[in-house]
């Protein structure tokens, strides 16, 4: 190989740079996330339904699939105006990551920063999405606006 | 082996093609396994084939009037308040006959008729200019009439607002959640952010409630809201016995929004 | 052929660090502009495109140019164009390069860039831009790169790059129409709601385009060993008279249908632009320079004797490019937003942010135009025995 020193040792060097991620981390212990679902809400739906999961689709499913169930509430809500969702069960959920979803998950800092720190991922919904203010109660409905609901049980929360 | 440069390139290249084909072709074809799922309309949705507007001034009569319809509208939608014209965001303004109907204002008007204000939207038309030259189709027009904004794919590269004809439209040139008031900010809607266009909506989300927008539930009955091709609704009655005009007909957007002129006792009392 | 731009003098690389250095300004203050948003440029609610925009027309206009040389050579077998064609397929490229960095970075959500492709919209103008530009793109870099390569290996190009070649005629004027498509079609403004707006879009582009090809290869002349020929630039110099003349022409025309009409929205942007409109009226001195420069190149591009003397015609391509360059950076796009919608007046003056970042991308696009010509420059001077150069020249090391 023409320059084959220079070249093995370069390739060398990249090789130690692109995994010194994994070397200098070596050994470092970091605590697997365990996101909160313990929220008055939850148990609310909890004790109303009589099972452990209340949410719109199994756990199994949402760990890893929440985003392609949020384009697709997305894309049916907003685009197509089919604001009502029938899950696989029967239950049915009005579409909206703000008073739907957040409603139970109001506690983002313990829900979904706790997987989306560990990940460093850092979805931008919430530049728009007004998150959840985080307080010791469950949070009330937003007072003075002309839009709030009566906040109902999670499966059928209505704007 | 030996292997001279080109071909080395080409087989690097060939292989992460078809390595990224094939790799994107099964992600797309495992898709998502959920079952079943259903996605409807809600049922207390008011439906209509095409939505309008007719708007009376003679109804309105001072600026706290005007100022509490645009309230009406802006603070529930979390619209941000600048104080300086250049970042200005607005869904529904107040502005003078000559404004509002350019050219067709004359010397001899009566001048308190000349500065009459009158309530400025968009006008949802029916053949929107903004709708077709969107790239992405970030914004559309639903099938009952109204045109709608989908902030998640604009890509802010504001051609729409230099189609429509009427100034409707307003742009995110910074983040606005700093110039929301967080004491009044409306946590069941969401803000926009930097870098998308918005406009009013006819109160898409109130309308899937079964609600009026705001600014014609706050107007006193100076706004009339109702379906253009439904022949016995009252938004076409009053079409039908009053002198309405729509801004700039000549173009030929087909604006869904008409302006009682010289309204007073010929206009039918809204229910 | 690439390692030709690693090589060079030591006036190459200072050109090439500076113009890095300009480039890294823009991009630092692209940065400034991607966290705070648009708001950083003097943009407003009335006037939603300015510096950005402007210059992607400009530059749509000086890469569809290349044209101009393409047809008498493929199409007329003019052969002499043959030494210059590459420098006009070139500049395309850094033209067109800069048009995109351009449109990049007056996108509100550059980052969802991808929405366009992945949502195809064949009823928006806009949609068609995208293409056209990545196609032209595309066109001018396969058929520049292999014919410069044929050239180097002393054989014919091969035969696939004929038909590209043919394409690529209709292919530039496209683009500019598409890009005037973006203004000519929108209902609500009278000053680009014109028919002659993607003539007039032509007329522009094959004279600015051409007139900076001519200043390229007085520079290529002076500054390298390679002689693009005098012959060939007086040639170019025909196409930049004649077509600067038809753009004026074009400007008359919309001028005369505007205040013959005397329908106020007509009249409106022009009066702003060129006399000031309710007090408003930064954009005066720009547009009458703009307007006398054309004048003045005319006077210097039309008589032969002035035409045809290389010093003057230097002169006459420069006030050409800036006269065009003001029409259409400043008065074009600017003009259409002024009166706004419900005439009321907002002005507009680009930012300092706005400015570096447009320099940054205008280095970009030099950065670019230096290495390709570069490359070309360094395979024609492999090939053609060294030209006596006028006396003054300073030889290469």
């Amino acid at each position: 190989m023409y320059n084959g020193g220079k070249i093995i040792i370069g390739l060398l060097i990249f090789a130690a740079l692109v995994t010194s991620p994994f070397w200098t981390n070596a050994g470092r212990k970091v605590d697997v996330p365990e996101p909160k679902v313990d929220t008055p809400a939850i148990k609310e739906a909890q004790a109303a339904l009589g099972k452990k999961e209340v949410c719109v689709e199994p756990r199994s499913f949402m760990r890893g699939g929440h985003m392609q169930l949020l384009n697709q509430w997305r894309d049916s809500a907003l685009r197509q105006g089919k604001r009502v969702y029938t899950n696989s069960e029967g239950r049915t959920f009005n579409i909206s990551l703000q008073n739907t979803c957040m409603k139970c998950h109001s506690n983002k800092k313990n829900f979904c920063d706790k997987c989306h720190n560990y990940l460093a991922v850092s979805p931008y919904c919430w530049d728009c999405h007004i998150a959840p203010k985080e307080e010791e109660r469950a949070p009330a409905v937003a007072a003075g606006s002309e839009m709030a609901p009566a906040a109902a049980a999670p499966e059928e929360a209505k704007l | 082996m030996k292997i001279n440069r080109r071909d080395f390139i080409r087989m690097a290249g060939i292989t992460a093609v078809a390595g990224l084909t094939g790799a994107g072709t099964i992600a797309r074809l495992k898709g998502n396994s959920l079952e079943a799922a259903d996605y409807t309309p809600p049922a207390e949705a008011l439906k209509a084939k095409h939505w309008g507007m007719v708007i009376d001034v003679s109804k309105i009569a001072t600026p706290e009037d005007y100022q509490r319809m645009m309230d009406a509208c802006h603070i529930p939608h979390n619209v941000p308040g600048f104080d300086n014209p250049k970042d200005e965001i607005k869904w529904i303004w107040a502005d003078t006959y000559e404004h509002t109907f350019p050219g067709m204002e004359h010397p001899y008007m009566n001048p308190e008729f000349k500065e009459k204000n009158f309530l400025v939207l968009c006008n949802h038309c029916e053949k929107p200019a903004c709708v077709r030259v969107c790239p992405t189709k970030a914004t559309f027009k639903r099938a009952d009439g109204i045109v709608v904004m989908d902030y998640h794919r604009c890509i802010g590269c504001r051609f729409c607002m230099a189609a429509c004809p009427f100034g409707a439209r307003s742009f995110n040139w910074r983040d606005p959640r700093p110039f929301i008031n967080e004491a009044a900010m409306n946590r069941e809607y969401p803000t926009r952010t930097k870098g998308v266009v918005e406009k009013c909506t006819f109160c898409v989300e109130r309308l899937e409630k079964g609600e009026i927008p705001l600014c014609v539930e706050k107007s006193n009955g100076a706004i009339v809201f109702g379906d253009l091709e439904d022949p016995d609704s009252e938004i076409r009655n009053i079409l039908a016995s009053t002198y309405t005009i729509r801004r700039k007909p000549e173009l030929g957007t087909g604006p869904s929004i008409y302006y009682v002129i010289g309204g007073g006792g010929h206009v039918r009392e809204s229910a | 052929m690439l390692e030709k731009a690693l090589s060079g003098s030591r006036r190459y690389w200072t050109l090439v660090l500076v113009l890095l250095g300009l480039a890294g300004a823009g991009v630092l203050a692209w940065f400034k502009q991607y966290s705070y948003g648009l708001g950083v440029t003097g943009l407003s609610r009335d006037v939603t495109w300015g510096f950005y925009i402007s210059q992607f027309t400009f530059l749509v206009g000086v890469a569809a140019s290349a044209v101009m040389i393409v047809i008498p050579y493929y199409l007329h077998h003019y052969k002499k164009f043959g030494r210059i064609v590459i420098l006009g397929e070139f500049l395309a490229v850094s033209a067109v390069t800069m048009c995109l960095l351009f449109i990049f970075a007056d996108m509100g959500q550059p980052m969802r860039m991808m929405n366009i492709f992945l949502h195809p919209t064949p009823n928006s103008v806009m949609f068609w831009d995208a293409m056209v530009l990545g196609g032209y793109l595309m066109l001018n870099i396969v058929i520049g790169w292999t014919t410069l390569h044929a050239e180097k290996k002393e054989v014919a190009p091969p035969s696939w790059v004929k038909p590209l070649i043919y394409l690529s005629i209709p292919w530039a004027i496209s683009i500019h129409t598409v890009t005037a498509f973006l203004y000519a079609g929108l209902p609500g403004r009278h000053f680009w709601l014109s028919a002659i707006m993607a003539a007039r879009f032509l007329a522009s582009a094959f004279s600015g385009g051409p007139a900076l090809l001519i200043i390229l290869a007085l520079l290529v002349r002076k500054y390298t060993k390679f002689d693009p020929g005098e012959e060939q630039i007086r040639s170019v110099a025909k196409i930049v008279a004649y077509a600067m003349a038809a753009n004026v022409f074009f400007l008359g025309l919309e001028f005369f249908t505007a205040f013959y009409s005397n329908i106020p929205g007509h009249m409106n942007s022009f009066i702003y632009l060129f006399a000031g409109l309710e007090g408003h009226g930064k954009l005066v001195p720009l547009m009458w320079t703009s307007a006398v420069l054309a004048v003045v190149s005319l006077a210097l591009l039309i008589p032969p004797q002035t035409r045809n003397r290389l010093d003057v015609l230097l002169v006459a391509c420069i006030a050409v490019f800036i006269s065009l360059w003001i029409d259409k950076g400043f008065g074009l796009v600017i003009g259409g937003f002024i009166p706004n919608p419900m005439e009321h007046i907002t002005e507009y003056w680009p930012t300092a942010t706005e400015l570096t970042i447009t320099i940054g991308i205008y280095a970009i696009g030099f950065l670019v135009l230096t290495v390709l010509y570069k490359v070309a420059v360094s395979v024609k001077e492999e090939k053609e025995p060294p030209v006596k150069l006028p006396a003054g020249a300073k030889q290469e090391a």
